[in-house]
C-alpha cells in the first residue's frame, strides 16, 4: 500500500485546507498531551491517535454540525474532528470539574453535545450500537441527521458489531461504520486475531457496501466517507468503510511501542514515511494551493487556542467530594 | 389484595392487560414512546404483552428486532439519549444477561459521564422469576444484580392495578428503569384497572397488610406467598414496588413498631436484595429489635425444572417457619 497523498482536483482548495487544519489541529493537540505528560498532573490514561488523524478528519469533512458521532477510548481526534472545544477536552484530562465529564471520565468519556460528538467509553464496540439507535431515532423522526460511528479492528472482533450491524442494514438506518484498521489491538497483531483480514467484507454479508481504503490518505478518506454519507442521507442505509492505518504511540500512554519491545521499530518508521500530514502538506505546497507562511498561520493560531485549553484546564478547580454523588440520578437542577 | 378506587371507569384486568393498556396509553400521551424487541410487533409478544400495538402504532413505533440482545438495549440507549422513551423487551430474564454490558458500562452511567445533559430514560421490561415451570434462564431472579449497580432503578409490581402506576411513572422516569414482570403474575390474579392514568411513585412501597408483630418485606409473586404464610401472625406485610432505590422510610417506620422484620424473596439468598435489607435495618434501627433479622430466599442452585421448582423456591411451610423464629426469638 503506498500512502503518497494525491491532491485532488475536484476538491476545493477551501475543503484541501480544511482538511489539513483539521489533520494539524488533532496532531499538535496530540503532541501537547505528550509534551504534558511527563508533568504528571494529567493523572488520567490517554490513547492518542497520532498517525491516524487523516480518517476522522476526512470522515467529518463531510459532516453538518447537527450530525452525530459516536466514538471509542482513542477519540480525542473523532471529538476534534467534529469540532469539539478543546477547553473542556483538555480540562478533562486534568481531571477538573470544568471538563467535558465534570472531572469524572477523562479521557475516554468525551462528550460534546452541541458538536454531536455524543460520546466514548472504553468498552470496545460499545459506542457500536449506540450509534444505530441514535441512527434509528434519526430515521424515525426524519431529522436529516447523518450518525458516524469510529471503532477500532479490534471491535470489529465483538458481537455486537454483527448484530448492530444487521439491525442498521435491515432498517436501512443513515448510518456509516467507520473502522479504523490499524492493524493491532492493544498489542496483539490482526494477523493473530483475524481468520481473513479484510473487515471491510463483512458489509456484503448484509448486503451492504464495504471498502478498504488507504486511511493515511484524507482525499480517499473524504471521498469514501462523501459516498457513504450521501447514501445514509438518502435513506440507502448503512456503509461500511475499513480504513488502513497505523498508530504511532503505544495503546496507552505517551510512548512509542519500540521503546518497550512491543511493536518493532522498523514497522513504526515504514508508516511514519506515511504520515498522513506530511506528504499532504508537501503536495498543498508543491501545488502551490498553500505557503510556507499560510501554514504558520494555520500552526501559529492552533497554538494559541492550545495554549488557552491548557491554561484553563491549569486554572480550573478540581471536583469536590460533594461532586461525587451528582448525576447519578436524574435531579431538577439538571446537572452541573 | 388492596384495590385503589379511583374514578368510575375501571375493570377487573389481569397484569398482562393492564401492562399492555399501560404501554398504550403512554404511546398515546407522547410520541417520543417506542416500543422494540424480539416478536413484540407483529406476534405480540411470547407472553401477549404487547399484542395489538404494532397494529394501532404502526412497525415505526412498535418494533421487531434481530435476536439480539446487546444490539437491542445498545440501540434503546441510543434513542434514549437521542430523546426518545424506548420500552424494550427482553423475553425472558435471563436473556438479558447478553445485554448486561450496555446496562451495566453505558445506561447507567450516561448521565454521569456527560455532567447530567445525558439523560438515559429508557425501560427495559422482562419477565421474571418462577412461574411457568420452564428451568434456568426462563425463571431468573437476577434484580439484585441490578440494584447492585449506580445509576439504575429497579421496579417490580404486584398487581395489575400497580403494574399499571409503575409503568406509567417508569417511561416518565428520566433514568434507565429496570421493569420486572412477575411471569407467574400474569394472568393469575385480577385487579380493578381505572381506564384513567395514574402514577404510583418510584421510590415508594406500599403497605399491603397492617399489623403489630411482624413486619415482612415482599415484591412481586413472593408478596402473594409471603402474605398467605402470615395468616394466623399479627403481621404487617410491605409491597417494596421499587427495589432500587428502596423505601427506607416505610421499612423503618413498621420495624420500629414491629421490632421483628423477615425478608421474602425468590432470588438465592447469598448477596440479594434481603441482605442489603438486613444490613440497612441493623443499622438504622438495631435499638429497636425484638429478634434479628431473617431472611428466607432461595438456595445457591441453578433454577430447576418444575418437579423441583416447590423446593428451590421458598414455599408457604418455609416461610412460615421463619415467621415462628422470629416471634420464638
Amino acid at each position: 500500500m503506498t500512502s503518497v497523498a494525491t491532491i485532488d482536483t475536484d476538491l476545493s482548495t477551501e475543503t484541501l485546507i480544511a482538511l489539513l487544519t483539521s489533520m494539524l489541529r488533532i496532531r499538535m493537540f496530540e503532541e501537547r498531551i505528550v509534551a504534558l505528560y511527563p508533568e504528571q498532573e494529567m493523572k488520567c490514561p490517554v490513547h492518542l491517535c497520532i498517525g491516524q488523524e487523516a480518517i476522522a478528519s476526512g470522515v467529518c469533512a463531510n459532516l453538518e454540525v447537527k450530525d452525530y458521532v459516536f466514538s471509542n477510548h482513542r477519540g480525542h481526534g473523532h471529538a476534534i474532528a467534529k469540532g469539539a472545544d478543546f477547553r473542556p477536552l483538555m480540562a478533562e484530562f486534568y481531571g477538573k470539574k470544568t471538563g467535558c465529564s465534570a472531572g469524572k471520565g477523562g479521557s475516554m468519556h468525551i462528550i460534546d453535545l452541541p458538536r454531536g460528538v455524543f460520546g466514548t467509553s472504553a468498552i470496545v464496540g460499545g459506542g457500536i450500537p449506540m450509534g444505530v439507535g441514535a441512527a434509528l431515532a434519526s430515521s424515525l423522526k426524519r431529522d436529516g441527521r447523518v450518525t458516524i460511528i469510529f471503532f477500532g479492528d479490534g471491535a470489529s472482533e465483538e458481537g455486537v458489531f454483527y448484530e448492530s450491524f444487521n439491525f442498521a442494514a435491515l432498517k436501512k438506518l443513515p448510518v456509516v461504520f467507520v473502522c479504523e484498521n490499524n492493524l493491532y489491538a492493544t498489542n496483539s497483531p490482526q494477523t493473530a486475531r483475524h481468520s481473513t483480514c479484510r473487515i471491510a467484507d463483512s458489509a456484503a454479508v448484509f448486503g451492504s457496501h464495504g471498502a478498504c481504503i488507504d486511511g493515511n490518505d484524507a482525499v480517499s478518506v473524504y471521498w469514501s466517507a462523501k459516498k457513504a454519507v450521501e447514501k445514509a442521507r438518502a435513506g440507502q442505509g448503512p456503509s461500511l468503510i475499513e480504513a488502513l492505518t497505523y498508530r504511532w504511540k503505544g495503546h496507552v500512554g505517551p510512548e512509542a511501542d519500540h521503546e518497550k519491545g512491543l511493536r518493532p521499530k522498523d514497522e513504526l518508521f515504514e508508516w511514519i514515511k506515511r504520515c498522513p500530514i506530511e506528504g499532504f502538506k508537501k503536495q498543498l505546497l508543491d501545488t502551490g494551493l498553500l505557503n510556507e507562511e499560510r501554514i504558520a498561520d494555520i500552526t501559529t493560531s492552533i497554538k494559541v487556542e492550545i495554549d488557552d485549553a491548557i491554561e484553563f484546564a491549569k486554572m480550573s478547580q478540581y471536583p469536590s467530594p460533594e461532586d461525587l454523588l451528582k448525576n447519578v440520578y436524574f435531579t431538577p437542577d439538571g446537572g452541573i | 389484595m388492596t384495590t385503589k378506587q379511583m374514578g368510575v371507569f375501571q375493570r377487573p384486568a389481569n397484569m398482562v392487560g393492564a401492562i399492555n393498556a399501560t404501554l398504550a396509553q403512554e404511546m398515546d400521551r407522547d410520541k417520543d414512546v417506542v416500543i422494540l424487541g424480539e416478536d413484540v410487533g407483529r406476534d405480540g409478544g411470547v407472553f401477549r404483552v404487547t399484542e395489538g400495538l404494532q397494529k394501532r402504532f404502526g412497525p415505526g413505533r412498535v418494533m421487531d428486532t434481530p435476536l439480539a440482545e446487546l444490539g437491542i438495549v445498545g440501540a434503546s440507549v441510543g434513542m434514549a439519549i437521542y430523546g426518545l422513551r424506548p420500552v424494550a423487551e427482553i423475553q425472558f430474564m435471563g436473556f438479558i444477561y447478553a445485554a448486561i454490558e450496555q446496562i451495566f458500562s453505558h445506561a447507567s452511567r450516561m448521565r454521569s459521564r456527560s455532567r447530567g445533559r445525558f439523560t438515559c430514560p429508557l425501560v427495559i421490561r422482562t419477565p421474571y422469576g418462577i412461574g411457568i415451570k420452564a428451568p434456568e434462564l426462563h425463571s431468573e431472579s437476577a434484580e439484585a444484580l441490578f440494584c447492585h449497580m449506580p445509576g439504575i432503578k429497579v421496579v417490580v409490581p404486584s398487581s395489575p392495578y400497580n403494574a399499571k402506576g409503575l409503568l406509567a411513572s417508569a417511561i416518565r422516569d428520566d433514568d434507565p428503569v429496570i421493569f420486572l414482570e412477575p411471569s407467574r403474575l400474569y394472568r393469575a390474579i385480577k385487579s380493578d384497572v381505572p381506564d384513567e392514568e395514574y402514577l404510583l411513585p418510584l421510590g415508594k412501597g406500599e403497605v399491603y397488610q397492617e399489623g403489630k408483630d411482624l413486619t415482612i418485606v415482599a415484591w412481586g409473586a413472593m408478596l402473594h406467598k409471603a402474605a398467605e404464610a402470615a395468616d394466623g401472625f399479627d403481621a404487617e406485610i410491605i409491597d417494596l414496588q421499587t427495589l432500587k432505590p428502596f423505601d427506607e422510610e416505610l421499612i423503618l417506620s413498621s420495624v420500629k413498631k414491629t421490632g421483628r422484620l423477615v425478608v421474602a424473596h425468590e432470588a438465592t439468598t447469598l448477596c440479594g436484595l434481603g441482605a442489603e435489607i438486613a444490613a440497612f435495618v441493623s443499622e438504622a434501627a438495631f435499638g429497636y429489635m425484638k429478634a434479628p433479622v431473617m431472611r428466607v430466599a432461595g438456595y445457591e442452585a441453578v433454577t430447576p425444572m418444575a418437579r423441583l421448582e416447590d423446593d428451590f423456591n421458598p414455599g408457604i411451610e418455609r416461610i412460615k417457619r421463619a415467621y415462628e423464629l422470629v416471634m420464638e426469638y
